[in-house]
């Protein structure tokens, strides 16, 4: 049983890495960028929740609706100051402009909020603490649901968005080939700058759970990063669906690594993308090289 | 009256110069051939015009306004739409989402009026792009350009990588498009076609225009000459 | 014209870089133990430097976890004098241990290409650092001391570290100069200009990318060790933390990318920032990252890189010089 409920409790923590990953997912699928910043953009999304629960008292879920247009502005500044002209250069321009931004905004925490670790589980109310035991031995938090079911609303609703509006299509076709995009008429430019803000915007709801369902600090960026990015490849680069089952698997790897010794929970998800990148990139083509 | 207006474009890549002070106009409802062997600079030339290539220097106008500065899907909105080498459709896309994606202007050509003029694309409505043959890849790509109802119609090099029975029919369809109202550039590398389907011809050699005439006054000789730049001053 | 490579002006500074190398060799016979711990400081900021430059610069390996070496380095001291070595062969030890783990490592890590690589070294060097935080042995997360060195009057055990730190210093920017110099230097040349091309005219682009990957790892190793013994007390979170890497990048950044004189450069520059900014913290480290972005977007040939091409400045002659003679008249 107990196997059981790791696993479980795997896939809600998997759900809320899959939304950590989303955003770094669309913006590598549509601009070839990883953003190094994207763990502490999360972390910056949850202080500003955080400033307006304590300045209004509402509930982060509510909090969150109104931090969204801040995040979202905040997107499109990214973009169009830092990203794009890191676009226009090489390939390892995108890559230190974010590290130096990660380091940035990591500081700029530090300063205005303290390193003092902080949480707004308390101020979600109920849903923080509300379980059930299916069985003995299976509990389901009802945190672990809410999470879940947003990320897969979330994939759900971004699948839509990509397979059957204009905008989706063509965000989907300047991935493609953004230089056949302009000449078809459509705006790169601001492609790319919608991109950004959603992907901003999602990382931002990952800032939120994390600021619920565990503590944060100026400095818990480049984990969510890590883990973010470990997500992603697990599930394939530039896979959607993919980001979303490579976050369940990293969850459960960490769970059922938890099992063995809480200490190795961690661990037991870098291995797992350790062991991901040596089968994708390395073993498996040599072995068919061998076999032919 | 003069629709496009091109004034000692300057084009590079880098170091290496592709467009050298070209100038040339195209008057309203004509057909231009350009032609000149690889490297010529013709298709640089064409995104140029376009606004995927940034020149170096000159001006490009359109019905009299500088459009030199303007990025290409604005100037698509303007009625400038380039068919480009290689057809670059989006693979990920279907053919109808790639003919719904591009930019659309008012006029005769839409979804429907496209597949009715490339009737082998209906039933691959909704097939991935990158399924397609190599004839319906280009069906694709200049239905593509035709969805934005453009004045002025790019063609670089619709035969590439066709078999002759193909570029045959792409050029039958085209017949039904071209000869309306729209002004035409096509890049051709097949003489023969170039000469059947335009009513000016400008020959271009290492960056510069070596010929300029009429179709009907020319023949193959001063073509092949100035194509391959023979008997140029030592 | 004449393809030269020693220039009377790269003659006379590599002249003065072999009195520096030597003068700096006097420095504990002349200073303090505390100036001598400073100028070590800078020796092992010149080597990181020069060694993720190796990389990023000529090897296109943009590395976010170099940190992993510098930590096996520290802690391999740690491991190597736990078992009874006497501490200064132990160092040494400690940074051929680094180097030959760099190996194994580099059969994961070069299968991946520019952001992946990036973020997983850093993965690497996290999972390093679990694994070193779960040994008792070694301290486990509180960190241990190198008390071994204790045996050392505090005036020799600086002197001595110094004089270890210079001679890696001096052995591993020696082995890049060479390197450079040498036809592999050229090839290094021609993958990062057009890694594809290269590879199409038989230039084995795997095995050079290793080289050079398995040269950093001596190197950041080296560093970790000189690090470690510079301060005594070693924990797995400072050791093996990310800030190594941006400090890294900026000097790199800042100095110039791609060009041998840059990354020293920009060692001198961050010895000077930290040593006058002594207070350090957050602002700090902002003005580090903001002026890091800005090099990447604006300046991407560190400060030498645009003087070396708005110059024509070349102090050290790695490269070659097409030179026009007097009175040769130009052809086409």
């Amino acid at each position: 049983m107990t196997i059981v409920n790791a696993v479980l409790q795997g896939i809600f923590l998997g759900a809320f890495y899959a939304v950590l990953a989303c955003g770094l997912s669309i913006m590598f699928g549509v601009m070839r960028i990883i953003n190094l910043a994207h763990g502490d953009i999360a972390v910056l999304g949850a202080y500003v929740v955080f400033v307006i629960v304590q300045g209004t008292g509402m509930s982060p879920f509510v909090a969150f609706v109104v931090a969204l247009p801040v995040m979202i502005v905040l997107g499109y500044l990214l973009q169009l100051t830092i990203l794009e002209r890191s676009l226009k250069s090489g390939i390892l321009t995108p890559l230190l402009a974010t590290f130096g931004l990660s380091i940035v905004i990591q500081n700029l925490l530090l300063i205005k909020f303290s390193p003092d670790v902080r949480s707004l589980g308390g101020e979600a109310g109920a849903v923080t603490t509300s379980s059930w035991q299916v069985t003995s031995g299976l509990s389901v938090s009802a945190l672990g649901i809410v999470i879940l079911v947003v990320a897969v609303l979330v994939f759900g609703a971004l699948q839509l968005f990509l397979s059957r509006t204009r905008a989706g299509w063509m965000m989907r076709a300047t991935a493609d080939d953004a230089d056949a995009a302009e000449l078809a008429g459509i705006d790169s430019r601001g492609v790319y700058a919608r991109a950004t803000a959603l992907a901003v915007a999602i990382a931002a709801l990952g800032g939120l759970f994390l600021a619920i369902r565990s503590v944060f600090d100026p400095l818990s960026g480049p984990t969510q990063l890590i883990f973010a990015f470990e997500a992603v490849v697990i599930g394939g680069m530039g896979r959607l669906w993919g980001t979303l089952l490579g976050g369940l698997a990293l969850g459960v790897a960490q769970t059922l690594g938890a099992q063995v010794n809480p200490e190795y929970s961690a661990l037991s998800g870098h291995l797992l993308f350790l062991a991901v990148l040596v089968v994708r990139y390395g073993g498996l083509r040599l072995s068919f090289r061998a076999a032919r | 009256m003069t629709l496009l207006k091109v004034e000692d474009l300057d084009c590079r890549h880098g170091l290496l110069q592709a467009v050298r002070g070209v100038s040339f106009e195209v008057a309203q409802g004509e057909t231009v051939a350009l032609i000149g062997a690889n490297g010529a600079g013709k298709t640089t030339l064409l995104r140029a015009i376009a606004g995927a290539h940034k020149p170096h220097g000159g001006r490009v106008l359109l019905d009299g306004a500088d459009v030199t500065s303007m990025p290409a899907h604005r100037r698509v909105s303007l009625g400038i739409a380039l068919v480009p080498e290689g057809r670059r459709l989006f693979p990920s896309l279907t053919v109808e989402e790639n003919l719904r994606v591009a930019a659309a202007r008012r006029g005769k050509w839409t979804v429907q009026s496209v597949l009715e003029v490339f009737p082998l694309l209906q039933p691959r409505r909704h097939m991935a792009a990158a399924n397609l043959s190599g004839g319906e890849q280009q069906a694709v790509a200049i239905g593509r350009a035709l969805m934005s109802n453009p004045r002025l119609l790019l063609l670089d090099e619709v035969s590439l990588g066709l078999a002759p029975i193909v570029v045959d029919a792409v050029y039958r369809s085209l017949a039904g498009i071209l000869g309306e109202d729209t002004t035409v550039v096509v890049v051709e590398q097949d003489l023969t076609r170039a000469l059947k389907v335009a009513s000016r011809v400008i020959c271009m050699l290492e960056g510069r225009i070596v010929l300029e005439s009429a179709a009907s006054s020319l023949d193959r000789d001063r073509v092949v000459s100035a194509y391959f730049g023979l008997k140029r001053p030592a | 014209m004449r393809v030269q490579r020693w220039t009377r002006t790269s003659k006379l500074f590599t002249g003065a870089t072999v009195a520096i190398a030597v003068l700096l060799a006097a420095v504990p016979l002349v200073f303090d133990p505390d100036v001598v711990q400073k100028l070590t400081i800078l020796l092992y900021l010149v080597l990181l430097a020069a060694m993720w430059n190796a990389l990023a610069g000529y090897g296109g390996l943009l590395s976010v976890g170099q940190q992993a070496f510098i930590g096996i380095g520290a802690y391999g001291t740690v491991f190597f004098t736990g078992l009874g070595v006497s501490p200064y062969p132990a160092m040494v030890l400690a940074m051929l241990a680094a180097g030959l783990i760099s190996v194994p490592i580099s059969f994961i890590a070069l299968r991946l290409r520019a952001a992946q690589f990036a973020i997983g070294m850093w993965v690497i060097a996290e999972a390093i650092s679990i694994v070193v935080r779960l040994d008792q042995n070694l301290g486990a997360g509180t960190g241990i001391s190198l008390i071994q060195l204790n045996q050392y009057a505090p005036n020799f055990r600086q002197a001595y570290t110094f004089w270890l730190a210079l001679a890696f210093t001096v052995i591993f920017l020696s082995a890049l100069f060479f390197l450079l110099r040498s036809p592999l230097g050229l090839s290094l040349q021609a993958i990062r200009d057009d890694e594809d091309a290269a590879r199409s005219l038989g230039v084995r682009v795997a095995s050079r990318k290793r080289l050079l990957f398995v040269l950093a790892g001596f190197g950041c190793g080296a560093a970790g060790v000189i690090i470690g013994a510079n301060t005594l007390f070693i924990e797995p979170g400072s050791i093996f933390s990310v800030q190594w890497s941006a400090y890294m990048i900026f000097m790199v950044l800042v100095g110039g990318l791609g060009t041998f004189e840059g990354p020293i450069l920009g060692a001198i520059l961050l010895f000077g920032i930290q040593t006058t900014f002594t207070q350090g913290g957050p602002w700090y480290l902002v003005g580090l990252g903001a002026t890091a972005a800005l090099f990447a977007l604006a300046l991407p040939r560190g400060i030498w890189g645009t003087l070396e091409e708005r110059l024509g400045l070349r102090l050290l002659p790695v490269g070659y010089r097409a030179v026009e003679k007097k009175g040769e008249e130009r052809t086409a």
